[in-house]
């Protein structure tokens, strides 16, 4: 009860102050100035995570704290506030928000493979190329109070906020601005307090960037054009965009990633660039948490988890993945991992659905194991600090804003309630209903005509409060401060009902009551003790065990500590088709040691090898697919005609099943190739099948640099909608120009920088811009990076090849290249290699003439052929497709076989490392069931650099351990629904598939291609 | 092998351009004797060192200790296989010739209640796809139209003749209805934000099937009166349902979609035939308790959930032949166009059927559920001689060979484009044959 004293005391003065002294504001009556000078006395004040004092005083002055300490001397011209029992926070920071910032309208932009295409940006004015870069934007200018959303911050303890305009790939500055309903001259803590960035393009039309490496690709030549633009090159004029983003360099740098893997690929583009980004994450690094932790960032963590689905109908259920509930079972798990592993991060109420689910989630956040401390922190210094505003909030110290939240007990307690928050001295009640401080037992005694009656009645809250008799009676009750009224039937008798009304007077009720019978009466209650408090609830822990992280995060995946490691590997007494001189050997073994094909031979020995009984059973190289979109985030950058700059390699994705099923098929390296939408698309990957690991680790490390072009239907897109096709060009006449212009503007470039870079006086001189586009041209040029062409028809294969004479570079392999048996002789002789399907035709008109015969012939011509797949489901039956080869044409098996393995490596120029069976070579190999061409062979192991990725019967445990994973989860969602939680629709586990974009291979229900998902 | 690459030479020096010189062979006459054979007869059952008597373009005789009929032509198939002719019970075959060129396509119809289509009269014998099916052993094919939701009638037709009623093996032998999506739609892919369906499309599927269902009805009403005053000839068009002359092919693929199906079983008795099943394996003994057979959408598929074994659709004939369904096995790849059937059905063998389970699956299974098994689907007496023969198994692609084919007892010629393109461009760089 005597902590009312603080309640009521500050009740009075209620109304806001301004705390600034001169203004240029006119004031309309008379002047009111006021200090705002109080003083705070017997809190327990937390002036950060790792500091709190009992029974202190703080003083506070003009919006800042004066003083703050055990033995601070109290001001006689303060208003003294006692807060015995209460405890005294900074308020909460939360740098990731729009608040007070018009929303954008979501665009439409992106390109659309069957749509127009937009080219230049829409923005008017002297702005950069792109209008996705919108480094110009500044959200101090459009900042405005909005007192709804402040109040619903402020009731969650917030006091100090980063606003940003959430629009663009560059969205200009952030503001940092207080929750105060106050003026926003007054608000406004630092106008330029952030740079921010993200990987969406929000309401830009533009179609460039259309990919998520298209993006990456945007920001690293923004980089590049704001250095060059510091030279105020003549031929750019004034361009505001660039200005803007070389002076927003100084500020924090935050960017939105948004997912584990964006998290990593943002972390590359800063470090490329000498910049330490802020990175809001997706939520989801637990997942990968060791890489997470090497990017040295500070991250930004919304408590956004999923929600439960409705999973009770087992025909819901069957669609939604394993992964999808695991994720909602584990994202709690997220800022507790992060703290684990030590790296800092602030919490953010962005992208909640519901800003109540705040204080809810991060409950739920401590029951996973996240430390109060570190919550505390992860709100005031970690933002304030990754802010470089720590010496204006995120504590509470002398000198610092005023910014602090009234509690009343430790604030993450079950049941405390955030009492008061101050914001520049100002205080906004969050709790203003006093009941809190009213609660408690009074005795109540009617004024009867037979005299008083006592009664005991149990104050709970404002609407809800018993009378005790001969029996406890919930009455229907009333209160709101200064009213209280009472409707209750002491004996449960119906006709015996009082209806009392009165006013309050702090701890003394009194008023006049009415029976059923009409006789009316006085009553009085006065306070006569506290209920017996309920103990603060303990903090719960999840019940029963929590599912592993697995790598990837993935069904099949592998747990912590059970990765599979590198083993040396004897396979006996096989069927060995080694592909060198030797050709198939029968009753052969195979030695692998540290990763490398160690023998092959007969009457092999290996004392600490696992051995493998190879028996009636044949033992190949690693398949090799040397055109393959698995693995990867995006896939086609089609804004532009020319896109050299795009790289594959900067959005792999390891979280694709396809890697496992296509191991499942024998594949051990994949060539992860741009899409074919446009002339000269990006930079491909060469990548090894290393199921679990990071994108990083995906790669195969040596390989040569390769680039997707394309020719054809695609390029010209011929399946655009009628009308709808405006980028150049249209015909294999502009196809033909594209190359040409390109080349021709790439030794341009070349010249110019070594012009330059020659000049022995360089002043006066303007240095070249540096263009990512061409920089992948010229590598061309010198032979530093390779071409494989999408081609089909006759005409296109020709004229590619005359470009590329006239030009002075090599097209070092045609992809698909379904006429290419019309032509072999004229590839021989340019010196290109082939890489076709078997037997597709017939589902466009540039494949008509197409025919199985193809690889045959062009093998026969001399060309060095290889059978890809193009396509996630083909490619784990590779070797059938070679046997078609046999089928189609007569070459031989073993001839067959090289074209999904040595041929491909060759190709890809790294038939040193892989693609047969020789001592040295990495020891990539499957083991099969029977002869690799035939039907009935199965891969029995799949081994790449002599670890086993993929080994059958470990698959069927495996897929045991995945239905039962299945089905615990199942149960807890069901148990989650049932115990009353809010459970969403189940949604299925879609898919998005990315491909060429021009077959119409359909991989399943759940699968949507990446052209429809507007990717 | 050489002989019909000798064949094609000579054929080939006749005329260069296209296969509009192939020409559909002319009913047989006299005898056609296939001797020394090993015949997989389609029913499970192999005849080694057999004999085939065709006589009128029917199997007269067949199985060991045959004696031959004097002055008949004989196909010595020693050392080979001999199969029925391969049926492909799903196709677009002859409605589609190249996918992406819209002008080339008649395959799906405007509207969403189109019973009355009849995908005969489309079809194109002169597409160039069929001859390369014929090469691989296909001698007949169910053309399906394909819809919204129905979508019309399909008949089987032969893969070697003139015009479509020379073509016409079975018409109109069954109603296509493609069944809605049962599966909430797909989350906005890129954003943060609720993710909620717009819509339940359950409920939407649902109420589509009840206007079906309200339609059937009807149409069995108006069938209890002979003659009317207002002609309707969507009701006309499904008649056959209700004596069961024709089937009701469902195109569904998830348990709900499939069990919806039932309910034409249940309520109007109906043939009912599930077109897709990739999740069938999770019903197969309520499939079988209904009578309703499966047509498997090529088994070469990725598995619908990444949580699901990674060869399910390898091994989902195995489970649909343990539980005792009748099924047929289908290959509707948009690239292979069909050709790639055998090897569809050759992938089931290796992952639980046998060698001959797998073949009934495109041979007799097949003609038992388009309702063509008293004319063909197995080399028995009395059937039509459609009758292949290859250098070897013939579900498995390396060794699978076509070296004779005969439809209805004609030897059919084996040229298709893709050979003769082979032969125009082995002669530009002066390959030999092997």
């Amino acid at each position: 009860m005597r902590k009312a004293q603080c309640f009521l005391l500050s009740c009075t003065l209620l109304i806001g102050f301004v705390v600034h002294a001169q203004t240029s504001f006119p004031v309309n009556g008379v002047a009111d100035e006021r200090s705002g000078y109080y003083v705070f006395t017997n809190a327990t004040i937390v002036k950060d995570a790792a500091t709190t004092l009992s029974s202190a005083t703080m003083v506070i002055k003009d919006g800042v704290i004066k003083a703050i300490g055990k033995d601070i001397a109290i001001p006689k011209d303060a208003v003294t506030i006692d807060c015995k029992g209460r405890y005294i926070y900074p308020s909460f920071i939360d740098i990731y928000t729009d608040y007070g910032m018009p929303v954008p309208q979501p665009g439409t932009g992106g390109f659309n493979f069957f749509g127009p295409t937009q080219f230049n940006s829409a923005t008017k004015g002297a702005y950069g190329w792109n209008q996705a870069i919108k480094s110009e934007v500044d959200a101090y200018r459009s900042f405005a109070k909005d007192e709804a959303k402040a109040n619903s911050l402020r009731e969650l303890g917030f006091g100090t906020v980063l606003t940003h305009i959430k629009d663009g790939i560059a969205r200009g500055t952030g503001a940092l601005v207080t929750l105060a309903n106050d003026n926003e001259n007054f608000s406004i803590i630092k106008e330029k307090a952030s740079a921010n960035y993200s990987f969406n393009k929000g309401t830009s039309t533009q179609s460039y960037p259309g990919s998520m490496m298209g993006m990456i690709a945007l920001l690293r030549q923004t980089y590049l054009d704001a250095q060059w633009y510091k030279q105020k090159p003549p031929g750019e004029g004034l361009n505001l965009s660039l200005q803007a983003w070389l002076d927003n360099q100084s500020l924090p740098q935050i960017f939105d990633a948004g997912d584990k893997w964006n998290d990593l690929r943002a972390d590359r583009i800063g470090d490329e660039f000498g910049v330490q980004y802020i990175i809001k994450g997706g939520g989801n690094e637990y997942q990968r948490i060791k890489e997470v932790k090497a990017t040295n960032a500070t991250y930004i963590i919304s408590l956004n988890f999923p929600q439960a689905m409705d999973v009770e109908d087992p025909n819901d259920a069957r669609f939604v993945s394993v992964s999808d509930m695991k994720h909602w079972e584990l994202a709690p798990t997220n800022p507790a991992a992060l703290e684990k592993a030590g790296i800092p991060f602030c919490l953010t109420t962005s992208d909640l659905r519901d800003m109540k689910q705040f204080t809810a989630n991060l409950k739920l956040a401590f029951q996973y194991g996240l430390s109060e401390q570190e919550a505390l922190n992860a709100l005031t210094k970690t933002p304030a600090t990754a802010l470089g505003v720590y010496s204006q909030v995120g504590s509470l110290d002398a000198g610092k804003l005023a910014n602090f939240i009234i509690t009343s007990g430790p604030v993450f307690n079950e049941k405390t309630q955030i009492i008061q928050n101050w914001i520049r001295g100002k205080k906004y009640g969050v709790k203003d209903d006093i009941y809190d401080e009213m609660r408690g037992k009074y005795k109540l005694v009617l004024n009867t005509v037979n005299g008083p009656v006592n009664y005991t009645l149990d104050f709970k809250s404002p609407s809800s409060a018993s009378l005790i008799g001969k029996d406890t009676v919930t009455s229907k009750f009333y209160f709101d401060g200064r009213q209280v009224r009472i409707n209750v039937a002491p004996e449960r008798r119906l006709d015996n009902n009082l209806r009392l009304s009165g006013m309050v007077n702090g701890t003394q009720w009194s008023g006049t009551g009415e029976d059923s019978s009409g006789n009316r009466f006085t009553w009085t209650a006065s306070y006569s003790g506290a209920l017996a408090e309920k103990v603060d609830s303990a903090r719960k822990r999840p019940s029963g065990a929590l599912g592993k992280v697995t790598y990837p995060f993935l069904p099949f995946g592998w747990e912590e500590g059970q990765a599979p490691r590198q083993e040396t590997i004897l396979v006996k007494n096989a069927t060995v088709w080694t592909n060198e001189k030797d050709g198939v050997l029968q009753n052969t073994d195979v030695l692998i040691r540290n990763g490398k094909i160690a023998a092959v031979g007969k009457n092999l020995q290996a004392n600490d090898a696992r051995i493998i009984d190879g028996t009636g059973k044949h033992v190949t190289p690693g398949i090799i697919d040397e055109h393959s979109h698995i693995a990867a985030s995006s896939i086609n950058e089609g804004g532009q005609s020319v896109t050299s700059e795009v790289r594959i390699a900067d959005n792999l994705n390891p979280d694709d099943i396809n890697i496992y099923r296509q191991l499942s098929g024998g594949v051990t390296t994949s060539h992860i190739l741009h899409g074919s939408a446009n002339t000269i698309g990006g930079q491909t990957q060469l990548i090894k099948l290393r199921w679990g690991a990071n994108d990083e680790d995906l790669k195969f490390k040596g390989s040569a640099p390769f680039i997707k072009f394309a020719l054809g239907e695609n390029v010209k897109r011929s399946p655009a909608n009628a009308g709808q096709q405006n980028r150049f060009p249209d015909t294999r006449m502009g196809v033909e120009e594209v190359l040409t212009d390109a080349f021709t503007r790439a030794k341009d470039y070349e010249r110019s920088w070594k012009e330059y870079e020659s000049a022995r006086n360089k002043k006066g001189m303007t240095a070249p811009r540096k263009d990512l586009e061409l920089d992948a041209l010229v590598e061309i040029l010198n032979n530093k990076r390779f071409i494989t062409c999408h081609s089909y028809v006759q005409s296109e294969i020709t004229s590619a090849m005359r470009v590329a004479d006239k030009m002075g570079y090599k097209v070092n392999t045609f992809t698909h290249i379904l006429e290419g048996y019309k032509v072999a002789d004229k590839m021989k002789a340019h010196g290109a290699n082939a890489s076709t399907f078997s037997d597709w035709w017939a589902y466009k008109m540039e494949v008509q003439d197409a025919i199985p015969y193809n690889a045959a012939i062009m093998s026969r011509v001399g060309l060095n052929v290889a059978i890809n797949s193009d396509d996630a489901e083909m490619a784990r039956r590779l070797n059938q497709e070679a046997a078609k080869i046999v089928k189609y044409g007569g070459v031989s098996e073993e001839e067959a076989l090289k074209m999904v393995t040595l041929n491909p490596a060759k190709m890809l120029h790294v038939e040193d490392k892989v693609g047969s069976l020789k001592v040295g070579k990495d020891g990539d190999i499957v083991v099969w069931t029977d002869n690799p061409l035939s039907i009935y062979a199965r891969p029995d192991y799949t081994i790449v650099d002599g670890t086993i990725y993929f080994d059958r019967l470990k698959d069927e445990q495996m897929q045991k351990l995945v239905d039962a994973e299945r089905s615990r989860l199942v149960k807890k969602m069901i148990g989650e629904k049932r115990s009353g939680a809010p459970v969403q629709q189940a949604i299925p586990s879609y898919e998005i598939m990315h491909s060429c974009s021009e077959h119409m291979h359909s991989h399943g229900l759940l699968v949507i291609d990446a052209s429809e998902a507007g990717d | 092998m050489k002989k019909i690459l000798i064949y094609i030479t000579i054929l080939f020096s006749l005329s260069v351009n296209g296969q509009e010189t192939v020409y559909p062979a002319p009913r047989q006459v006299g005898t056609t004797v296939i001797t020394n054979a090993t015949v997989h007869v389609g029913n499970g059952q192999v005849l080694n060192n057999a004999t085939i008597i065709i006589t009128d373009g029917k199997i007269a005789a067949v199985g060991n200790n045959i004696s031959i009929p004097p002055g008949s032509t004989q196909v010595n198939a020693q050392g080979k296989q001999v199969y029925p002719g391969l049926i492909l019970p799903i196709t677009n075959l002859g409605l589609v010739e190249i996918g992406a060129v819209r002008a080339s396509n008649d395959v799906q119809e405007l509207g969403e209640m189109n019973p009355n289509i009849h995908s005969i009269v489309a079809y194109n014998t002169d597409s160039k796809v069929i001859n390369t099916l014929r090469s691989n052993g296909i001698l007949l094919a169910n053309v399906v139209p394909e819809g919204s939701f129905v979508a019309g009638q399909s008949s089987v037709v032969q893969l070697d003749a003139w015009n479509y009623e020379d073509a016409a093996y079975k018409t109109d032998g069954g109603l296509h209805v493609y069944m809605p999506s049962l599966l909430a739609r797909p989350r906005r892919v890129r954003g943060a934000g609720p993710q909620q369906p717009d819509e339940d499309p359950v409920k939407e599927g649902l109420q589509k099937v009840d206007g079906l269902k309200d339609f059937f009805r009807e149409a069995k009403a108006y069938y209890n009166q002979s003659s009317h005053t207002n002609t309707n000839l969507k009701f006309e068009s499904v008649q056959h349902l209700f004596d069961k002359k024709q089937k009701l092919y469902v195109h569904a693929n998830t348990v709900k979609q499939m069990l919806v199906a039932l309910d034409f079983v249940k309520e109007f008795d109906f043939d009912v035939v599930i077109v897709g099943g990739s999740d069938s394996w999770q019903i197969a003994d309520l499939l079988k308790q209904n009578n309703v057979a499966v047509i498997l959408d090529t088994p070469h598929s990725l598995p619908t959930l990444n949580d699901d074994d990674v060869d399910q659709p390898y091994k989902t004939a195995a489970a649909l032949h343990k539980a005792g369904v009748l099924f047929a096995i289908s290959d509707e790849d948009g690239q292979t166009r069909g050709r790639n059937l055998p090897f569809n059905a050759g992938t089931t063998a290796a992952y639980g059927l046998s060698k001959e389970e797998a073949l009934q699956a495109i041979t007799l299974n097949a003609a038992k559920i388009l309702g063509v098994s008293d004319k063909t689907g197995s080399i028995e007496v009395g059937k039509d001689a459609n009758i292949i023969i290859s250098e070897g198994d013939i579900l498995d692609m390396r060794t699978s060979q076509v070296t004779d084919a005969f439809i209805q007892g004609r030897k059919i010629d084996l040229t298709d484009k893709h050979k003769q393109l082979n032969e125009r461009y082995k002669r530009k760089y002066g390959l030999k044959d092997f």
